[in-house]
């Protein structure tokens, strides 16, 4: 099946099937949704007017049996942080749409009348159908009411309430294997779906598949790649304990951003630990290990069952555990699975909405360690779009500006994640420069600065910080356009013969002759693009710092402060 | 000497979470390893008093020591 672009035109409502041109044709997930987005869009529009576009591309790789190729990406202006965005997701939509010969999505212009629709992909392009019985829904509600028995064949896109109403901080969701969701969190993509009124997108490749120029070549690079993956023993960590296995060891290092940014640990970590969280989803039968598409060979995921045993939620991540945990000093897993289903099913980002919840703490809107009252706020304000509920909803930022904090956690409008940027100093030249506002997943430096993987960088020096982050952030971009999960890269930076195979698996799929070089070298194209985009937008290297506290508030227990200089942030951008 | 000895992960499976411990002087943090069976290869991440150390330094009293196996997330 020879790929195409399905265009969505959403003001007329029409839609058309394009041969992909030559310039795209190189590109996939990441590089491919922000190669069409620099393209396309004019970069000072309104991210949530009719000049935006939102762009869905499974990876290079996505549709094959390539060992953990199922990420999907998706793409715009975002209405967050006024930067080009792209957010991905595992869950069972890249595949899929890779099986139905889509090489990319795009969805143009805004309805003319206040009506709410739906799409519908199959390889013979987009249907778009008027929606009126799951306005308003959950998540949860609309996947039950599309595919009562979950039908893997399927996969569906949707947004909850927050997407509805536009809130900054809104999801789109992702089907998981289970009926459960992943979510393209960052960056508020669930507001530009909102804007252009589509309430959910169902994917039927209707027994599509993916064509391999290569198969012999294909399935040996495979099987040396998926051995590398599985063999690694972070990998196995992963599988055993999910990613919160990291809440103890980044409090031990003094770089868990605790009560609202003040502390760099938490007092209560045991109790929101990835070792106790696996006791009690053991204890309670649960599955500490599930995997969020098929053919992931790591399953970081896992299904976390209430005291009596009924599911409460899957795939609650280190970082929305410290969020809700540490950052707002809640110490009861119970209590921030709630918060997480509950945030799945509004379709809101469980990073920007609880580091919100911080910052509103601080602000007196309600006390630090409250979950029972952060789970109110979010089912009756947030999802009722009231006042409070949607100054939460449009983020930390927002929150922030709106009770007059000024500690205030976000780089470019958003949300700084789960590693305090004093302590762990890769990890703040990976904020201050990202092109996507702070996001650890752009340039994880934490392999270097604090796992020991990929070599040793301290995190308290500055020394080699640069360098670290920008080698991270080109190899992401890279990694990111081919559908690969991001925890490949443990075994690309450990393991000599996971990078080659997986160049092999790009060869093998496209009869193409790529070198490891050329791979990075798209990862720098998709860098700088993204850079250019932002600067046509407005964004100048004053963007690119960090909120001025952690400049000169100190850090406990190392009584730290970032101490890069504006020189040496701009510095990052030499390559 | 007293120091704090923290192991973590599957470290802790029939071990423990945390114990004083009261060691002689010159015993290195390899030796520590070591004395729980634990294999070096399988040590991820070391940690003294919050800050990575290595298996050849020696804990003075009132340390923090931290053992973690190879781990991972993000």
């Amino acid at each position: 099946m020879v790929d195409k672009i399905f265009r969505v035109n959403m003001t007329d409502l029409t839609t058309s099937v394009e041969e992909v041109p030559e310039a795209w044709a190189g590109h996939g997930g990441r590089g491919l949704t922000s190669t069409i987005i620099a393209e396309e869009v004019e970069p000072t529009c309104h991210p949530l007017g009719k000049n935006n576009k939102l762009v869905i591309a499974p990876g290079l790789l996505s549709g094959t049996v390539a060992a953990n190729s199922g990420r999907l990406s998706i793409g715009a202006k975002s209405p967050l942080t006024g930067t080009i965005k792209e957010s991905n997701a595992g869950g069972t939509s890249a595949q899929l749409l890779a099986k139905a010969g889509c090489k990319a999505v795009i969805i143009e212009g805004l309805p003319k009348e206040d009506k709410w629709y739906s799409l519908a992909i199959t390889p013979a392009g987009v249907t778009i159908k008027e929606e009126t019985e799951r306005i308003g829904m959950g998540n949860f509600d609309v996947i039950k009411s599309i595919s009562p028995e979950h039908d893997n064949k399927i996969g569906i896109l949707t947004i909850g309430q927050a997407g509805e109403m536009k809130m900054t901080s809104a999801n789109i969701s992702i089907q998981d294997p289970d009926g459960g969701l992943r979510s393209c969190g960052r960056g508020g993509l669930g507001a530009v779906m909102g804007s252009k009124k589509i309430k959910f997108i169902t994917i039927d490749p209707e027994g599509g598949k993916v064509d391999i120029a290569d198969p012999a070549k294909f399935k040996a690079a495979n099987r040396t790649f998926a051995k590398a993956l599985a063999g690694h023993p972070i990998s196995q960590a992963l599988g055993a304990y999910g990613t919160n296995v990291l809440v103890n060891i980044i409090n031990e290092s003094g770089g868990l951003p605790t009560k609202n940014f003040t502390q760099g640990q938490f007092a209560d970590h045991e109790a929101i630990s990835g070792e106790t969280m696996v006791d009690l989803i053991n204890e309670r039968g649960g599955k500490a290990k599930h995997n969020c598409h098929a053919g992931c060979v790591i399953q970081c995921s896992q299904i976390y069952n209430d005291a009596k045993g009924n599911k409460l939620t899957s795939g609650i991540e280190f970082e929305s555990v410290w969020a809700m945990g540490a950052d707002c000093c809640v110490a009861d897993l119970d209590c921030i699975a709630e918060a997480d289903r509950i945030m799945d099913d509004i379709g809101i980002d469980s990073i920007e909405t609880s580091v919100a919840m911080g910052v509103a703490m601080e602000a007196g809107v309600l006390e630090f360690g409250d979950g029972v009252e952060i789970c109110r706020i979010l089912r009756d304000e947030v999802t009722k779009g009231t006042a409070l509920g949607r100054i939460v909803g449009n983020g930390t930022g927002s929150v922030g500006r709106s009770f007059g904090v000024t500690r205030v956690p976000v780089v470019k409008n958003q949300a700084i994640p789960a590693y305090d940027p004093r302590a762990i100093k890769g990890m703040g030249i990976t904020y201050a420069t990202s092109t996507q506002g702070a996001d650890h997943t752009m340039g994880y430096t934490i392999t270097t600065n604090i796992l020991n993987v990929g070599g040793q960088v301290d995190p308290l020096s500055k020394e080699g910080q640069i360098e670290l982050s920008r080698n991270l952030q080109i190899a992401t971009a890279a990694i990111d356009s081919t559908g690969m999960c991001l925890f490949i890269a443990f075994a690309v930076l450990d393991d000599e013969t996971c990078l080659p195979a997986l160049v092999d698996l790009l060869n093998a799929r496209f009869d193409i002759a790529l070198t490891i070089d050329d791979v990075m070298s798209l990862g720098k194209h998709i860098l700088k693009l993204e850079r250019k985009f932002n600067i046509a937008a407005g964004f100048t290297a004053a963007d690119d710092r960090l909120p001025e506290f952690f400049y000169d508030e100190p850090l406990a227990p190392h009584n730290v402060v970032f101490d890069f200089t504006a020189e040496e942030i701009d510095s990052f951008w030499n390559f | 000497m007293k120091i704090t000895v923290k192991l973590f992960a599957y470290f802790r499976d029939n071990r423990f979470s945390i114990e004083e411990w009261d060691i002689e002087p010159n015993t290195t943090v390899g030796n520590i390893v070591d004395s729980l069976h634990i294999d070096r290869e399988e040590v991820g991440v070391l940690m003294m008093n919050h800050k990575h150390t290595k298996f050849e330094v020696q804990p003075q009293t009132g340390d923090i020591l931290a053992i973690f196996p190879v781990v991972g997330g993000g």
